[in-house]
This record gives structure tokens, C-alpha cells and sequence, in this order.
């Protein structure tokens, strides 16, 4: 494809920068310490451009045009503006969606009154549990973790995200997407030597440590990662702290 | 029989026309068995026929997919007089062949009558639905059986096949379609050309070429019929295409739920193959060019471009951003040129008789002809092809025959579900794809949707919203959630929950859903509520000020009473009020209890002296 080293110069609010060809915009401006308000975009995982937070206006030639940054893929000359008057009142409106959809949210009720956007002018949704489908779990445990134990299903107003026909067998209860959600909507708990995904209703009985004796990690998980990195069968014996000292 | 060369083609071309012209003087029978005749019963006809017919050879029996006037069908037509018989049952067969195929008698009782005149027209060249169209893509379907070769053959079929492999080179058709100002019929109106030419230009070994059938828009089929009535049309243009592009891959993507569809575009490559026009070395021109059936699930946002490539790539059909081009880098990362259905099917055309003769037809900016759904409340429902510009007063009136039951003509919805509805004083407005964007609607792939003055344009807008929130993908937050919040003012305006500040706050949330989303289904998703606000604000108005629904359509706001004066206490609506909230006795007229009236509209239905008033 195109030379990934290519420099190219360009304005964003005014101000010379530079960047790859390509390189998505939005790390570009958060790396120059612009202030882009996003939600579904995560350095480890590719672009979505679902939530639609991070949009700016990009004049290129003659044509202004609004555009998500996060996959907007930056080139030469281009002119980016952060904060237009159409720019904030698509913003102001969405944050209205996402408030109905994630009322408790704190990362939204930052940026909403940031904002200046007190509340949604519209019925909260019933069944709100803070999600706000940016796919951020979805993709990391596809893209990083390359577990596939949920997707997006059903579309529209109905959309939501689950694991197969319900059933989350394939969910290896890393963890990962409750680390990466942005409303804090999927929680992890650990009673004994189970874990519990609550989210995709997944438990999974905890290895103890061969030393310590303390459960540290879900059986299922350990070995679909002795499996997938063809480690030797014995390899998670020790939990981290023991294999730590251990190796001292 | 695998044809070598151009002059194989001909010589097979000369064989099929010398067999017909044996036959010409013979009686023949056609019958439409399209999607739009099936419902009304032609598969019934089809078997009354094969059954009075027998293996008798001295009546040649034809069935073809759609004519078009699917208001009247089954439509059989005999030949070679012309003759055009209208709403066929397998009871008139008998008839049809022992007095018209047998005698040359006409039977009057089938034949269409001119509402104006009350004359009955025996030719169907005659009728008025047909008479001011200008049917070069669509006319063929009736002198074609689908599942048969021969009959796209005996038309000219594949004669634009061999002038672009054997007389043009890539580039020059690249420029004979570019000159001929040929639009995407899709939806976009993009210049086919252009598309062209930059997916011939992108580099890339491998390149795929991509027909889009999923349609999808309620009440519209013109793709599906021209797919299911003339398949060989629309593999040629591929062909093509592919050839222009530099293709050796391509794929139909037909909805499943389109199983005559499917059916048929199957059966064209499969003959087309044997024959020669697909596959290694088209007709010893030393091309290849294979192509495939992609069924899709029904989504429909799928019949977005970028959608539809990942569909075909096993993935949930979901828009994706083009920042970078579909023609540098579209199914599989590979330049890929999309087009629609119609769109392929006029590049034969334009191939065989020239730039100028296409750029000859139509407005400045929209050349050619351009097949149309017509439906809802119009006397002459069906599949119409015109020139552009045409107006839309022409079409409606001359063609679709007015609006029935003597109503007034109210709007007209063009361009699909995200279309807009244009009012009654536009309606000499030329349709193409410049002037239907100005008025705030769009060409859309051809839908046209009537209304009258019994149409509520707040329901309209509700429930064209109600299915965009339905059908959008939902990853986009402003189109999901967009739609969602638009449906649910529109609800509470019809349910007379409507206040101050609703118009207002649809234009914005309408505004916003249009800028913020990805692709052209949020895009375009406001269109109903935004255009119906412009022309029909006084409604909404009436809605949210007076709890009143003008057009006596939204239940919470109407009331059913009946006219003491005109009431004849026959008793009919008191027998089938379902809440028994009608009272009155003989001699005495009714009177409905409000409290108990679910406003189902029961007893305006029955009333035979229409004593049942809606305010």
C-alpha cells in the first residue's frame, strides 16, 4: 500500500503539524495536545468511528466537510477545525444520546459539561446499563485478545452486544473488555476461585498457585493461552508474584 | 455449444431468428409470471394453459417476467396481433384460446378500457400507461422467457459485447460511458464513467466488478423485476464493465428474499457460460471474466457499497468510511467498481447505438430513461420507464392514471423510505437527479410513492422514520440513536402528545443525524420528516396546537360521529362496531359512545350512505 514514512505538513486550528501520510487524525491532534472529546477510540485497537465524539471539519481543496478524526487518514495540506459552531452542536446532541443510553457514566458526564449539556432532552432508556455500543470490547477481544467471544448483534435501536446466542463459551474471562470500556459498564468479580464476568454472565473456576496456593487465574484461560502461544502444560504453575520471585 | 468467435455468435444469432421467422405467422401466447402477476395469481393461469395447450405445436407459449402494469395482472398477451388482456384467470383460458388464438376473436370482457374515454383498447402499444413511456431497458422483459438464451439472443443480446471486445479498446469504452453522462441508478447518482475509469486506473492486479441488487426500499422493485425479467442485459454490461475495468472477477449480490431473482441471474450465468460469454476467453477475445451470486440477508442498509462489500466478505453488513475510494480499495482491499442493477443493464445500450444517441435523451445533467416504482394511491400501479425530466405531473396523471376514487392528489414521495415528499404544487417539477435534490427529495434507485388527501404527512414521516430506525446498522451514534429520538417525537405528536418546540427540535435532531453519521442511510435518513415539515408544516402545527390530525388518519385525535341527518339506522355499523359502542334502534338514528369507540373506522366502512363523519 501507500509509504507509511512519508511526512506530510498540515493545519489543525490554525497550527502547522506534522504527521505520516495516512496516520489516522485523531492520535495525531491528541499527540499534539489538541483537545478532541472520543469514546470508541482506543490506541490498541483499530478504528470505528462509532460513537461519532471526535468529529472536526476538514477543508481539503475547496471542500469543507464533517468527518469522524479517528479514521479520518491525514494528508498534505489538509485544514482541520476542532471546535466549529457545527462541530459543537453535533457534539452537544450526541452527548444527549450517549447521557440517555449511559446516564451514570462518569467519563460522559465529564465531557457533557464540558460541553454545556446538562441532560438529555429525551427519556432516559429504560433498560440503560451504561453501554453505549462503541464496540471497544468487541474489538479487543477479536483484535487483541483474538478470543471472539462477543460480537454486535440485531441492528438499529435494537443493536446490542453479546456473546453468540447467548451463550459465552468462547469468553475466556481475561478481562480485557472491562478494561477497555469507556462507561465502566462491564464488570469482573472474584468470590473464592471463581471469576465472573457479569456482563456475558461468564464464571470460571480460578487455578491456584502451586507455591502460594491463591487462585490467580481462570483454568480455561491459562491453558487457551498455553494452547494458542504452544507454551510447555506447566508453564502457569506459579502465579505471577510467585514466578517473579521464584526467578530472583 | 461454447461460441469461439464473433462470427459463431452471429451464425447461432442467424439459426434462432430463421427458426422464428418460420414461426412468425404463428399464434402466440405470452404471459407475464413476473413477481407482480405471480401475487395475482399467474402461476394458476401458467399451469391453465400448459394443460389447455398441451403439446399442440401449432401455439407457441411464452412466459416472461415483468411487463410493467402489474395494476392489471396476469397480463397475457397474443401475438402477433398485440392483443392485451388484462386480470387473466385460469377460467378465461378456454376462452382465450378457442375465440382469440383459435378464431382471432377478441374477447371485450379482458381487454383494458380507457377510464376517460370507456372505450375498450385491444393493443397494448395503445393503452395511455404505456404510451408516453420510453421503455429501452425495461421493454424487453416481455419478449424475453428468462431462462432462456435464445430470447435475449433473437433481441440483439450481446451485440454490444462483441463491438467492446472486438472494436473498442478499455479505455475508449471508459470514455463512450463517461461521454453518455450515464448516472448511477442506485441511488447516489455518481457518473458511472468516473467510477469507472478511476477503478481502471487504481492499481492492483486483481479487481472485481460488483452488481447491487439488494433494493430493499418498500413498495419499489424495478431492480428486482429487471433482474428476475431480463438477466442477460444486466451480466452483459458487467461484462463489459469488467472488460473496461480490467476485471476478471465479479459478483451479483441479490437479496434472498428475491428467490425469482436469484433464480434467474442463476440460470443466465449458467447459459451464458456454456455459451461463452463468461468464463475463459469470451468468445476467443482472449478475456476472462467469471462471475458469481452473492445471496443477501435482507438488511437494509446492506445495499450501501461498503456494506454490501463486507457482506460478501462473510462480515455484518456495515457501512465503513470511504475516505479512501471503493475503486482504490474496495471488496477485499482490492479496487472494485459497484454499480446497480439498471446502471449495468444501460451500458449495453450505450455500447451499441453511442454517447450520442444516450447524451440525446433526458435533461442536462441526467441522460437516459429512468424505470420507476409507482405505487400507493394511484389508479395505474406498476413499473414505468421514462425519460428524464419528465414531470412529475406527467407521470402521475398520464401515466399512473390519477388518483383513485376521485381523491385529490396530495404528495409524492420519491427516492425510497430516506426520500422526501414532494407537495402537489410541485408537481411540474422535472424529474432527475438535480431538481428531485433541490426540492429536498432524491432520485433514490426509483421509488415513487402517491399520496392523497386521505394521507397524514405526520404518519408518513413516522412511519418512514420508524423503519429507518429499524434498518439503520446502529453503530453510528447519530443515526441510531437519531432516528430513534426523531420516531419518538413523531409518536407522540400523532398520539396528540405534540408541544411547542417539537418542529424545532426535529429540524435539529434531523440536522445532526444528517451531519454526524457515516454513511449516506443516516445521511439521508431525515428526508421524510424534514421534507414533510417544509411542505406540510400546517399539519404538524394542527398535531401539537389543536390535537388535531387534518387528514382524520391519527386515532388519538379523531373522532367518529354520525350525521343524524344522513344516518338511515339500517343498523350495519351497530352489528359491526367490535366494542359494541354503537346504540340506536330501527327508524332511530345511531349515535357512537366515545368512550367505548377504539376508532378502527368499522363503521365508516360499512355505512352504505357515508353517514359516518371523521373530524
Amino acid at each position: 500500500m501507500m509509504s507509511e514514512k512519508e511526512l506530510v505538513r498540515f493545519q489543525i486550528d490554525g497550527i502547522e503539524v506534522e504527521a505520516a501520510k495516512g496516520q489516522m487524525l485523531l492520535p495525531v491532534a491528541l499527540g499534539y495536545g489538541f483537545e478532541i472529546p472520543h469514546l470508541c477510540h482506543h490506541e490498541a485497537v483499530s478504528p470505528y468511528a462509532s460513537c461519532r465524539l471526535c468529529l472536526v471539519e476538514v477543508t481539503k481543496g475547496n471542500r469543507t466537510s464533517m468527518t469522524t478524526s479517528c479514521n479520518y487518514p491525514v494528508d498534505a495540506g489538509i485544514e482541520v477545525a476542532t471546535s466549529t459552531e457545527n462541530v459543537q452542536r453535533c457534539r452537544r446532541m450526541i452527548l444527549e444520546f450517549l447521557l440517555a443510553r449511559a446516564p451514570h457514566a462518569e467519563t460522559i458526564l465529564t465531557i457533557a459539561r464540558e460541553a454545556g449539556v446538562e441532560g438529555p432532552r429525551f427519556p432516559v432508556i429504560e433498560e440503560a446499563d451504561d453501554c453505549i455500543l462503541c464496540g471497544l470490547c468487541e474489538r479487543v477481544c477479536r483484535e487483541v485478545v483474538g478470543a471472539n467471544a462477543i460480537s454486535f448483534i440485531n441492528r438499529g435501536d435494537r443493536r446490542d452486544v453479546r456473546p453468540p446466542f447467548g451463550d459465552p463459551v468462547a469468553c475466556i474471562a481475561c478481562g480485557a473488555c472491562v478494561y477497555i470500556c469507556p462507561t465502566d459498564c462491564i464488570k469482573m468479580e472474584e468470590h473464592g476461585d471463581e471469576r465472573t464476568i457479569i456482563r456475558w454472565k461468564r464464571t470460571l473456576k480460578m487455578q491456584p498457585c502451586q507455591s502460594c496456593g491463591r487462585p490467580f487465574a481462570p483454568l480455561f484461560q491459562l491453558n487457551w493461552i498455553i494452547d494458542k502461544a504452544h507454551l510447555p502444560k506447566d508453564f502457569y504453575a506459579l502465579c505471577p508474584v510467585c514466578r517473579q520471585a521464584k526467578k530472583r | 455449444m461454447r461460441l469461439k468467435s464473433p462470427d459463431e455468435l452471429e451464425r447461432a444469432r442467424t439459426r434462432i431468428l430463421e427458426e422464428r421467422k418460420a414461426q412468425e405467422a404463428k399464434k402466440r401466447v405470452v404471459l407475464c409470471t413476473g413477481t407482480g402477476c405471480r401475487g395475482a395469481g399467474a402461476l394458476e393461469v401458467f399451469d391453465a394453459f400448459k394443460k389447455e395447450l398441451g403439446h399442440q405445436s401449432v401455439v407457441e407459449f411464452k412466459s416472461t417476467c415483468c411487463h410493467g402494469f402489474c395494476e392489471r395482472g396476469p397480463i397475457t398477451i397474443i401475438e402477433p396481433m398485440g392483443i392485451f388482456y388484462q386480470g387473466v384467470t385460469p377460467e378465461h383460458v378456454p376462452q382465450i384460446i378457442a375465440e382469440t388464438v383459435t378464431k382471432g376473436r377478441v374477447i371485450e370482457d379482458l381487454l383494458y378500457q380507457d377510464p376517460a374515454t370507456g372505450k375498450a383498447i385491444p393493443a397494448e402499444k395503445e393503452i395511455p400507461f404505456y404510451k408516453k413511456q420510453q421503455r429501452l431497458v425495461f421493454g424487453h422483459n416481455r419478449y424475453i422467457d428468462p431462462t432462456r438464451i435464445e430470447d435475449y439472443l433473437a433481441i440483439g443480446g450481446y451485440t454490444a459485447l462483441v463491438k467492446a471486445l472486438f472494436h473498442m479498446s478499455p479505455d475508449q469504452i471508459v470514455a463512450e460511458v463517461k461521454r453518455s453522462g450515464l448516472r448511477g441508478r442506485g441511488g447516489g447518482g455518481f457518473p458511472a464513467g468516473r467510477k469507472w475509469e478511476s477503478c481502471r486506473r487504481a492499481h492492483g492486479d486483481i479487481k472485481y466488478v460488483i452488481c447491487n441488487c439488494d433494493e430493499g426500499d418498500p413498495g419499489a422493485y424495478m431492480d428486482r423485476s429487471l433482474t428476475e425479467g431480463n438477466p442477460h442485459s444486466v451480466l452483459e454490461g458487467m461484462i463489459i464493465g469488467a472488460y473496461a475495468i480490467g476485471a476478471h472477477e465479479g459478483y451479483v449480490y441479490v437479496r434472498n428474499e428475491y428467490p425469482l431473482a436469484v433464480e434467474n441471474v442463476g440460470i443466465a450465468i449458467e447459459q451464458a457460460t456454456r455459451m461463452g460469454f463468461l468464463g475463459k476467453d469470451i468468445l476467443g477475445s482472449g478475456f476472462d471474466f467469471t462471475l458469481v451470486i452473492n445471496k443477501g440477508g435482507g438488511a437494509f442498509v446492506a445495499g450501501e457499497s461498503s456494506a454490501l462489500m463486507a457482506s460478501i466478505e462473510g462480515y455484518v453488513a456495515e457501512p465503513r468510511a470511504k475516505h479512501i475510494h471503493m475503486t482504490e480499495s474496495g471488496l477485499w482491499q482490492r479496487p472494485t467498481d459497484l454499480n446497480n442493477v439498471e446502471t449495468w443493464a444501460n451500458v449495453p445500450l450505450i455500447i451499441e447505438k453511442g454517447s450520442d444517441w444516450y447524451g440525446s435523451i433526458g435533461t442536462q445533467g441526467s441522460k437516459g430513461t429512468k424505470i420507476f416504482s409507482l405505487v400507493g394511491k394511484i389508479n395505474n400501479t406498476g413499473l414505468i420507464e421514462v425519460p428524464m425530466g419528465m414531470t412529475l405531473r406527467e407521470i402521475v396523471y398520464d401515466i399512473g392514471g390519477g388518483i383513485p376514487g376521485g381523491k385529490r392528489f396530495k404528495a409524492v414521495q420519491t427516492g425510497g423510505p430516506s426520500g422526501g415528499c414532494i407537495p402537489e404544487r410541485l408537481l411540474d417539477l422535472p424529474v432527475d437527479f438535480d431538481e428531485l435534490t433541490k426540492v429536498g427529495s432524491m432520485m433514490g434507485s426509483g421509488g415513487m410513492i402517491v399520496m392523497d388527501e386521505s394521507t397524514c404527512m405526520v404518519d408518513v414521516a413516522k412511519y418512514f422514520t420508524h423503519f429507518l430506525k429499524d434498518e439503520s446498522c446502529g453503530k453510528c451514534t447519530s443515526c441510531r440513536d437519531g432516528t430513534l429520538r426523531m420516531y419518538e417525537v413523531l409518536d407522540a405528536i400523532t398520539k396528540g402528545k405534540g408541544k411547542e418546540g417539537d418542529i424545532e427540535f426535529l429540524q435539529e435532531l434531523g440536522w445532526v443525524t444528517s451531519e454526524a453519521s457515516l454513511c449516506a442511510l443516516g445521511g439521508s435518513a431525515p428526508n421524510p420528516v424534514l421534507s414533510t415539515i417544509r411542505y406540510f408544516r400546517d399539519e404538524y402545527e394542527a398535531h401539537i396546537r389543536e390535537k388535531r390530525c387534518p387528514a382524520g388518519v391519527c386515532p388519538a385525535l379523531i373522532t367518529y360521529t354520525i350525521d343524524p341527518e344522513a344516518c338511515i339506522a339500517c343498523g350495519k355499523c351497530r352489528k359491526e362496531c367490535p366494542t359494541e359502542a354503537i346504540a340506536g334502534e330501527k327508524k332511530v338514528p345511531h349515535e357512537i359512545d366515545q368512550a367505548k369507540c377504539i376508532k378502527c373506522g368499522t363503521c365508516r366502512e360499512v355505512c352504505p350512505v357515508d353517514a359516518v363523519k371523521v373530524k
